[in-house]
This record gives structure tokens, sequence and C-alpha cells, in this order.
């Protein structure tokens, strides 16, 4: 009971940053038990592992799960797949990335396997012999400390957490079989968003906007500022949120999405405890706010007084100079 | 058409959280506690659903202490026909234990639609209603941004990285609602005085083993200080110089 299982999700073979980073996770675990991690992979028959570089996160073996009714996200498919691994190997744990995918399909497995979920995990260890980790909890208000008393332990790891080494090992791959069974469910259709649109979630630096930019339509000075960084996702408040100036998915905050980006910019946001909770486990903050007194500099590292309308587009050329 | 909506009481957004002696609970004293928001979208598109349908019952599903009754009267206000307290000392840390309650409570229900938040805004678990469709065999689409619902069929879309995905099946189902799906009503002075009467059934809570243990609960890290870089415009060469040689994140 000392190896580790890592899902990695993939769509259409373009697999997320996460799959690399719960490896990283699975290895923390495994290290600890002395046991080998196992990344397993869903899919339609033909996927390319070559650009995930498994492998090189930490990965001993790829388990590839192959299958033409695998080819979009199947709930019930891939947590029969998945429990089905699990319950063949002695596996301490399975490791899940907190992504809209993560969070259906772990909860799932939970069930066919009769163990619990941490969820969100920031940290991962072993403690008495047994999976421990740090969750936040009210979206960053306090974080608390987990230890899951059933074998597999079952972990959805927050993106942007845990960096995965570079081993330069390729792992070895080996096939599954795959037994498609009934599904109540079926995802008929996944509607791609916008080429070049990362999601606020996964993306290393987040730009944000708020009440400051007075209105929808000047939400473009954020998404400049958000392509002039390169791969920057765009965020919000809720305040705009509510007032329907940007969508939901874009909502940073308790009741919308906690970040955990390298950098993270909030623009005419004056930093509401909600807000505050989710974005403030980010490694670098930057603030642009008009009011010298608005709770947002309390945690930012670097914050400008003064107008987002000068500072912002400023900034973006700034930016772009220096990245030439 | 008969649907239950599971729901939770927890501290509202906009609380200071502070951790008591024992260094593993929240301390409760002066926080204000609300239905939780995203339950907030499974009353309403339940209490919609049943006015479309033109006859049915809501049945709002809470476990918890005796003031989780409050949180209900809420749901009750906002138009839902009565309660079931599911009593436990405490809500288990361990979703499938709350989940293993909850199960044992809707399984012989005779529902159509059980509802669900996608999540609780205080342990952010995003599994209990996921869990309680698989332990009852139900199909289940979890953080529902829109439904369609015609006959027994049901067709949803969910907010995914990078997209949007659209999900089918068949009633009786379970649904997990996203912001989005709809706008909750406030409840009317009417609605609170009716609520008063509406019956809340209390039994004890079925729970499952907990196998997650919290062993601590702790503060986040406080964020070292920060500076002000700067004023205005003539700031950003400074701001850009330091991102780019102090914290090395461009």
């Amino acid at each position: 009971m000392a190896n580790v299982l890592a899902v990695c999700e993939q769509q259409g073979g373009a697999f997320r940053k996460v799959s690399r980073e719960a490896v990283a996770a699975a290895r923390l675990i495994a290290d600890a038990l002395g046991g080998s991690v196992d990344a397993m992979v869903l899919g339609a028959p033909g996927i390319d592992l070559a650009p995930a570089n498994l492998g090189d996160a930490g990965a001993d073996r790829i388990l590839v799960a192959a299958d033409d009714s695998l080819g979009h996200y199947s709930p019930e498919g891939y947590a029969d797949a998945i429990a089905k691994q699990a319950k063949s190997g002695s596996y301490a744990a399975v490791i899940f990335g907190a992504t809209a995918t993560g969070r259906d399909l772990a909860p799932r497995v939970a069930v066919r396997l009769d163990v619990p979920v941490a969820v969100d995990a920031v940290t991962v260890g072993v403690d008495g012999g047994k999976v421990a980790c740090v969750r936040p909890v009210f979206a960053g208000k306090a974080f608390q400390n987990v230890v899951l008393e059933a074998s597999p332990a079952l972990v959805t790891i927050r993106p942007n957490t845990f960096t995965p080494a570079s081993s330069g090992k390729a792992g070895a791959i080996e096939h599954v079989a795959v037994t498609p069974g009934a599904t109540r469910v079926k995802v008929r259709e996944l509607k791609a968003a916008a080429a070049g649109v990362l999601d606020v979630g996964e993306a290393s630096i987040v730009v944000s906007g708020g009440r400051g930019l007075k209105g929808p339509e000047n939400f473009h000075l954020v998404e400049d500022l958000a392509k002039a960084f390169g791969q920057a996702a765009v965020g919000a408040s809720r305040a705009v949120v509510d007032a329907g100036w940007r969508p939901h998915h874009e909502q940073v905050g308790q009741t919308g999405k906690t970040v955990s980006p390298q950098l993270y910019v909030a623009v005419g946001i004056s930093g509401a405890i909600q807000h505050l909770a989710g974005m403030r486990t980010a490694k670098v903050i930057v603030a642009i706010n008009k009011d010298k007194d608005a709770p947002i500099f309390k945690v930012a590292d670097y914050g400008i007084i003064g107008d987002a309308f000068e500072i912002v587009p400023a900034l973006a050329a700034q930016i772009r100079k220096v990245r030439g | 058409m008969k649907l239950a909506v599971c729901i939770k009481r927890v501290p509202d957004t906009e609380t200071r959280i502070r951790i008591q002696g024992d260094g593993q609970t929240v301390d409760e004293a002066g926080v204000k506690f609300i239905l939780n928001p995203y339950d907030e979208f499974a009353v309403e598109e339940a209490l919609q659903r049943r006015d479309k349908a033109g006859s049915g019952e809501v049945v709002v599903i809470s476990l918890g202490g005796d003031a989780a009754q409050e949180t209900m009267r809420t749901a009750l206000a906002m138009g839902a026909d009565r309660g079931v307290l599911l009593k436990a000392d405490r809500i288990p840390a361990d979703s499938l234990a709350t989940a293993k309650a909850l199960a044992a409570e809707l399984k012989d229900g005779g529902y159509d639609l059980i509802l669900f938040g996608k999540m609780a805004v205080d342990d952010y678990n995003h599994a209990t209603g996921v869990m309680v469709a698989e332990l009852l065999s139900l199909p289940c689409v979890s953080a529902v941004a829109k439904m369609e619902i015609s006959g027994t069929s049901l067709v949803a879309e969910r907010e995914v990285e990078g997209g949007v995905e659209v999900v089918e099946c068949s009633l009786p189902a379970v649904i997990t609602c996203d912001k989005g799906l709809n706008t909750p009503r406030y409840p009317a002075l009417k609605g609170i005085m009716a609520a008063k009467k509406k019956p809340i059934e209390s039994k004890p809570a079925q729970l499952g083993e907990e196998k997650l243990k919290v062993k601590g609960l702790a503060m986040p890290p406080d964020r070292k200080e920060g500076r002000i870089v700067g004023e205005g415009v003539a700031a950003v060469p400074e701001l850009v110089r330091l991102l780019q040689q102090e914290a090395k994140v461009l």
C-alpha cells in the first residue's frame, strides 16, 4: 500500500498543466511511503502522451485507458475505470486535479471505493503512515489539516500549487483494459472556449478588474493588460459579476474561484474579505487603486495609488517593452 | 413534480474567521449564519420547476443542529413547502458521512429531481451532491449553469476549464447548481409569515462512518508587509522593474 495513482486530465490530446502537478503531488506521497507513481490517462485511442512528459514529472508508469467511450469526459465511465484500477493495485492514494472535471470525478470514485476525499489540497504528506493534507476552507480564510483514515486516500490538488520535478525519465507506458459499462449521464458536446482564453483557476498570471473600472465597456483595459503579460487570464470581483459586467466563471473570491497564480494583479478592486480569501495564496500580488486606504493594499506586495485608466495602459506598454 | 433541495447553514462570506482554543473549530460567537449562497440557486430552481409543472412539492432537507431550522425557514420563506431536519451535533468534515445520511433520507422519497448547491462556501468540498447521486445510483450533473427539462429528459450545461460541457440524462436525477442558473428571489414578508407555519420534521441523521479526520485548523500565514511603489503613471517603470528583478515573475 505504498503506490500512488495520479489521474491526468486531457482534452482531445491536450494535457492540462495540472496533470503534471498531480504527478508531482503523487510523487511526494510515494516517496514518503517508499512506493511508486502510476499516472493514469483516459481518453480515445491514439492519445499522444509525449507532450505531457508525465515520466519527466515523476511517474514511474503511465497507464493508458483508451477507449472510444472515453473520448469525451464520461463521468461514470471515467469513475468506473479509475475505481477498477484503484482496486487492482495496492494504492495508498489517488490524486486528481481540483478542476471542474476532478471535482466531478473524485466524489464518484470515492463512492465506488467507499472512501472519503480531501478536496483542494495545497500540501500533501504522510502522517503516521496515513495520507495527510492541508486544505483551505472558507475559501482560504483558514487552513484545515486533515488525515485520511482510508485506503486509498482520495485527494484533489489545487492547480498551480505543486511543482513537478524534471527527472528526465520517460516512464514505462502500459495499456489497461477498459470495459465500458452502462452510463446514466452523457456528455453530448464540449463547446470549446475561444482560442487563447485561459481559465482563471489555472493561469499562472491573473489580471482582475473590479468596480473601479466604472463599467463593462472599460474591461478592455484589463484584457489588454492580460495580453501584455502573455499567458494571463482575466478575473473579476464579485461586485462586477453580480452587476452583470463579467461572466461568473471569471469571478475570484469565496463565491467564485480561489486562485494561486504566480502573479495576481488587482485593478480597481477594493479587497472585500471574500475576495481576499480567494487570491491571498498568490505568490505575488499587485494592486492598483485610487483609494490609498483600500484593504487590497494590506495583502499586496506592490501597490500603485492612482487612476487605473491612466496606470493600466502605461503598465501594459511597459510590460510589452521589457518582454520585447 | 416532487423536488428535494439539500441545504446547508454556513457563516456569511463577509465573516472574519476566528479559531477556537481547541485549534480545530471555528469560534461561532458573533458570526452571522446564512443559507449557503449556492443553495439559494438550488432552492430557486426547484421553486420555478414546481411552479412550471403546476403541481408538486419542494422539500428542503438540512443536516445539522437545531440552528439549521432557521436556515430552513429562509428556504420555506422563499416558497418551499416543508422541511426535514436530519439532526446531528455537528456536520462531519467527511462529505461521504454526510452524503450517506442524506441518501438514506432521500432514498424512498420518490423525488423527480434532487438539487444541491455546487459547493458549500465553508468546507469548499464540492462533493456531497455528487456522492448522494452515486449512493442512490441516480444520474448526476454537477455545477450546472443552465438547464432544460422536457418530460423526463434533462439537458444541462456546466462550465469546465476551456469550455462548456453539454450533458444529458433522464429524471429522476441529481444536479448541483452553479451561479448563473437563475436569480434567487428574496423572501417577501408574506412568505416569511407563511414560513413560520410550514412544517419541519426532525429526525436523527444516520451518518456514515467518518474516515476523514480534522487534526487542526490554522489561520493562513500572514503575507509579508507589502509596499506602495508610488502614485500614478510615474510609478509604473519601478513596478515593472520590481516584478522583473525582485519578484522574478516576468
